[in-house]
């Protein structure tokens, strides 16, 4: 395996292509771009969870200085596809999102009401305040635990029982109970906030009566392009999605949300570009959310250390008016080598907003809970959890019934103990100390489908013998251009400085959003297609004026530093800039699509990772203190280990935050967080991220994509909250099963 | 530009007359809200712009990035809102308003302070140093080489804030250790988590021995 501490890695480290924007504050997110004329929204929220408006008083709002309007349901203008019976950005998986201003409804606390539009965002800010709004409410629910009884198999599961949502049984159901050696666990995940840094920002403005133009803080402009077009009943090249730079999103850019529509209306109606930031507390309950979700685990196992059967039921929560789902319980059904495998998902709407997937989604949720059974169980049989899981490790799909496409998930484990110091761990928990603190160490698996969708890119080869690339695809951090710009030089054989690539700009050709760790297999396929599509095009055009390429097969020819010569004999070439001149031509330009294969489907294809941490826990105060962690990845090929290990490290900071720190809470006889900004929703800062060692296997998938790559955003956070919790556990003796594990638990 | 839509009441000017020309024809557009006649006779003689103009502005001088800037605002605005919303200069970022994240970090005499919790008249006379002034010209500051080259950000939204925190903490003093740098580095949160790497940067930052 390859050890990544930068001075020492194989493969290409290159340092990112947008770097140097990022450094000197040159890169433009959705609220910095100066427009002639811009004005300032500001959101006024819902103060009930549940009921209706009854009033708004906008007088004195309306008289303060340089306020152009106060927008509500009251007067609003009609957004035409809310017209329809389904709202036209379609939600994620099912039922139907908020319609901006749309009604007197209210379905949350916290839900967008009125805008109040001024010259300043001062002004606006100020006037906020002066609106008045009186409400009729109605009870709500918002509790989880009291409302628990109600939850409800999804639609999409009623619908189609063969749905990965609807039961599931392999063997017998609950084989678990028959085990010799059984637990039954529960779990909690609380509600998490994606916070990222840049608040959820637009910046709305129609150029013409039917052109919209959004700068927007999504995951995919093209698919934000689509619900516009559709919600404003336009023509889809009439809608322009800009998102050059986005300020992280970790999965709250997935869905366009009340807020981006109510901009677009304002826009509309004051025929002005309006720019639109939402404050931290709003991110708490407009922009969505990892749902709080309740797990039980049923295991049982052999006295020797074979895993009979798992029983996972999962019930998350969503909102009254969206169906969120998620893959909680996928891994249960595919990880280990049990004969008898049940897996029951529900979901419990509630008076809230509705949920988004938040990075590592369900997986992530769900790898608490079936990790830190396995390491329950190992510990009730008096059995190591390296070794347990060694012992039910599976070289099929057991769930699938296929091969994988690759898996070197046993090598992870084995390295990762090793690097991690595993042979220092006591069995026994609550026996090492250093000083005055508890030692633990612990280990959890995850794993993410390897996924692969279709995209196009535009490829233009210039006369001067550099490229342009352009793409639809967003980055909301992982390096996207940096990956793209490095697979291009690689198939095309330009060196990477004359090279670029643009991104997060609906006018450029199709690409999905950014998430599910499939934009570099997705997108970087295409660009591989797009570099065979000009290089066969190169040589094409050399054979029209050198004759011995003639009749030559692309594999017999090299194509390198900007030329294209003989295999055989390579004094015979060109260079790109010659081919263009002998054809007077002054580019070359493409748009090259592509899409995954038949190949793919005879196989399983997931990415896999194992996060090992050591802890310390202070005996007296409870504080935990991560001390190292070792991840050890399976994600095919690297395009770029730099970029790649610092997407690791973050979904490992991520996982410390899941396990130590993060939950909403929320004050139920309101329905509202009483958690609403970073002083009371705790994330990592640099004083709890220690150094974290990442390793890659670095081993090609070729079944998955043409670079072999499978994916590694996911699986960054998948494991690590179980790994801290079973940590955690080996340190003190105390099983922590609702997260966050705070001090308060352990004393 | 100007169409006829329902709502849409005004025609392209500067924002200070649109909105009396909003609250005129307000009156006659039963679009928005009823505004009540006091309000506008308020508008037609422009007392609000007037009593805005002769009480709630105050002149202000800034010198930022070593430009001298003569500047007129509310005292309301913060000093991170004068920066982003009124010149331009978005490098210095929003993730909070509250003082917590660290973002919208910048230098004032060459220390660091957040921006978002100063108001703009409170630094009447000073020097300000954005993420925008930090580079030499063309040639960039050493912390941004090292933020580059050991790849201390992934998203680049916390980045300024952190890139103005890591000099400063390192000219405070408070550089000696990397446990120390993870201390004094803890108000500026990355949520992508580049932590590791940030540290490595301000590492070898000091280690370089170059002034800050």
């Amino acid at each position: 395996m390859s050890r990544l501490i930068f001075d020492k890695v194989i493969g290409d480290p290159m340092n990112r292509v947008d770097g140097r924007m990022k450094v000197t504050g040159a890169a433009k997110y959705s609220a910095e771009y100066a427009l002639p004329g811009l004005v300032h929204g500001v959101i006024i929220s819902s103060t009930i969870a549940k009921g209706r408006i009854k009033a708004i008083d906008s007088k004195a709002a309306l008289s303060a200085p340089g306020v152009l309007a106060v927008i509500s349901h009251e007067n609003a203008i009609k957004v035409p596809g809310f017209a329809d019976n389904e709202h036209p950005t379609e939600p994620p998986t099912g039922g139907q999102p908020l319609r901006a201003f749309y009604d007197n409804k209210v379905y949350s606390n916290g839900q967008p009401v009125a805008m109040v539009v001024a010259d300043t965002l001062e002004r606006a800010r100020y006037a906020a305040r002066l609106v008045k709004i009186q409400y009729n409410e109605d009870k709500h629910k918002t509790d989880f635990d009291t409302n628990k009884a109600q939850s409800v198999l999804p639609s999409q599961a009623k619908k189609n029982p063969k749905s990965p949502l609807a039961d599931y049984t392999r063997g017998v159901k609950d084989g678990y109970k028959t085990a010799p050696v059984k637990l039954e666990l529960e779990y909690i995940q609380p509600t998490e906030v994606h916070n990222p840094m840049e608040l959820q920002a637009i910046t709305a403005f129609w150029e013409a009566e039917d052109k919209l133009t959004v700068y927007d803080k999504v995951q995919g402009t093209k698919p934000t392009q689509q619900a516009f077009a559709k919600e404003w009943k336009l023509p889809v090249q009439n809608v322009r999605v800009i998102s050059e730079f986005v300020g992280g999103a970790f999965g709250n850019g997935l869905h366009n949300w009340p807020h981006e529509t109510a901009a677009i209306i304002a826009a509309k109606m004051l025929d002005r570009p309006i720019r639109l930031m939402l404050t931290r507390e709003q991110m708490f309950f407009m922009v969505g959310y990892r749902p709080y979700t309740w797990q039980k685990i049923g295991i049982g196992a052999s006295p020797d250390g074979k895993i009979l059967g798992i029983t996972h039921e999962s019930i998350g929560q969503t909102s009254s008016y969206e169906e969120f789902t998620e893959s909680t319980l996928q891994q249960t059904r595919m990880m280990y080598t049990s004969p008898n495998v049940s897996t029951v998902y529900r979901l419990l709407p509630l008076d809230v907003s509705t949920p988004i997937w938040m990075r590592g989604p369900g997986e992530a949720t769900g790898a608490f809970a079936l990790e830190s059974a396995m390491d329950e169980i190992a510990f009730a049989l008096n059995i190591d959890p390296v070794e347990f899981r060694l012992m039910n490790h599976t070289d099929t799909d057991p769930d699938k019934k296929l091969p994988w496409s690759t898996k070197y998930l046993k090598e992870c484990i084995q390295t990762g103990a090793e690097k991690i110091g595993w042979k220092d761990r006591a069995l026994k928990p609550g026996t090492v100390r250093s000083g005055e603190w508890l030692i633990g160490f612990g280990m959890g698996v995850g794993t993410f489908g390897a996924h692969r969708g279709a995209a196009a890119v535009r490829a233009k080869l210039m006369a001067n013998g550099s490229i342009l690339f352009q793409s639809a695809v967003t980055d909301i951090g992982p390096g996207t251009g940096t990956a793209m710009v490095q697979i291009a030089s690689e198939h095309i054989g330009i060196p990477p400085e004359k090279i670029t690539f643009q991104l997060g700009n609906s006018d450029f050709p199709q690409a999905p959003n950014q998430g599910g760790s499939a934009i570099v297999a997705t997108v970087g396929s295409a660009v591989v297609a797009a570099c065979t599509h000009i290089k066969e095009k190169l040589l094409t055009m050399a054979a029209a004026s050198e004759k011995r390429f003639t009749g030559v097969k692309m594999e017999d020819v090299l194509f390198d530093k900007g030329e294209l010569s003989l295999a055989k004999s390579p004094s015979v070439k060109m260079s790109y800039i010659d081919i263009l001149k002998k054809q007077k031509l002054t580019e070359l330009d493409i748009i090259q699509d592509s899409k995954p294969g038949e190949e793919g489907s005879k196989y399983s294809k997931y990415s896999f990772s194992v996060h090992f941490v050591k802890v310390m826990v202070h005996p007296v105060t409870g504080r935990v203190k991560v001390d190292k962690v070792v991840s050890c990845i399976d994600a095919g090929t690297i395009i770029n280990k730099k970029t790649a290990a610092n997407q690791i490290i973050g979904g490992v900071t991520g996982g410390i935050g899941m396990a130590l720190q993060e939950a909403a809470v929320m004050d139920h006889r309101f329905g509202r967080y009483v958690t609403k900004d970073f002083a009371d929703y705790h994330v990592p800062v640099h004083a709890d991220v220690p150094k974290v060692e990442v390793y890659f296997t670095d081993k090609p998938d070729y079944i998955v994509d043409p670079m072999g790559t499978k994916g590694l955003g996911e699986i960054a956070i998948i494991g690590v909250a179980p790994a801290i919790a079973n940590a955690v556990f080996n340190a003190t003796g105390k099983r922590i099963r609702e997260l966050p594990i705070t001090p308060d638990k352990l004393i | 530009m100007n169409k006829k839509l329902p709502g849409t009441f005004i025609e392209k000017k500067q924002p200070d007359d649109s909105r009396r020309d909003f609250l005129k024809q307000s009156a006659l557009l039963s679009g928005l809200s009823i505004t009540p006649s006091i309000a506008l006779k308020a508008a037609n003689e422009h007392w609000d712009e007037k009593l805005a103009a002769a009480i709630e502005k105050t002149s202000l001088q800034l010198e930022i990035n070593g430009v001298q800037q003569s500047l007129s605002v509310e005292p309301r605005v913060t000093l991170l809102d004068l920066l982003r919303e009124q010149l331009n200069l978005t490098g210095t970022k929003k993730g909070c308003d509250y003082g917590q994240c660290g973002a919208c970090t910048v230098h004032v005499n060459g220390k660091r302070i957040l921006s978002c919790l100063t108001l703009a008249v409170m630094q009447d006379g000073q020097k300000v140093t954005t993420i925008e002034g930090l580079a030499d010209g063309e040639t960039l500051h050493p912390m941004q080489e090292a933020f580059i080259k050991h790849d201390g950000f992934q998203c680049g939204y916390c980045t300024p804030g952190q890139i103005m925190s890591a000099v400063a903490c390192i000219r405070e003093g408070h550089a000696e250790s990397e446990d120390e740098i993870r201390e004094y580095m803890s108000g500026n949160i990355c949520r992508c988590g580049a932590y590791p790497n940030i540290v490595n940067a301000i590492s070898e930052v000091k280690k370089g021995g170059k002034k800050v």
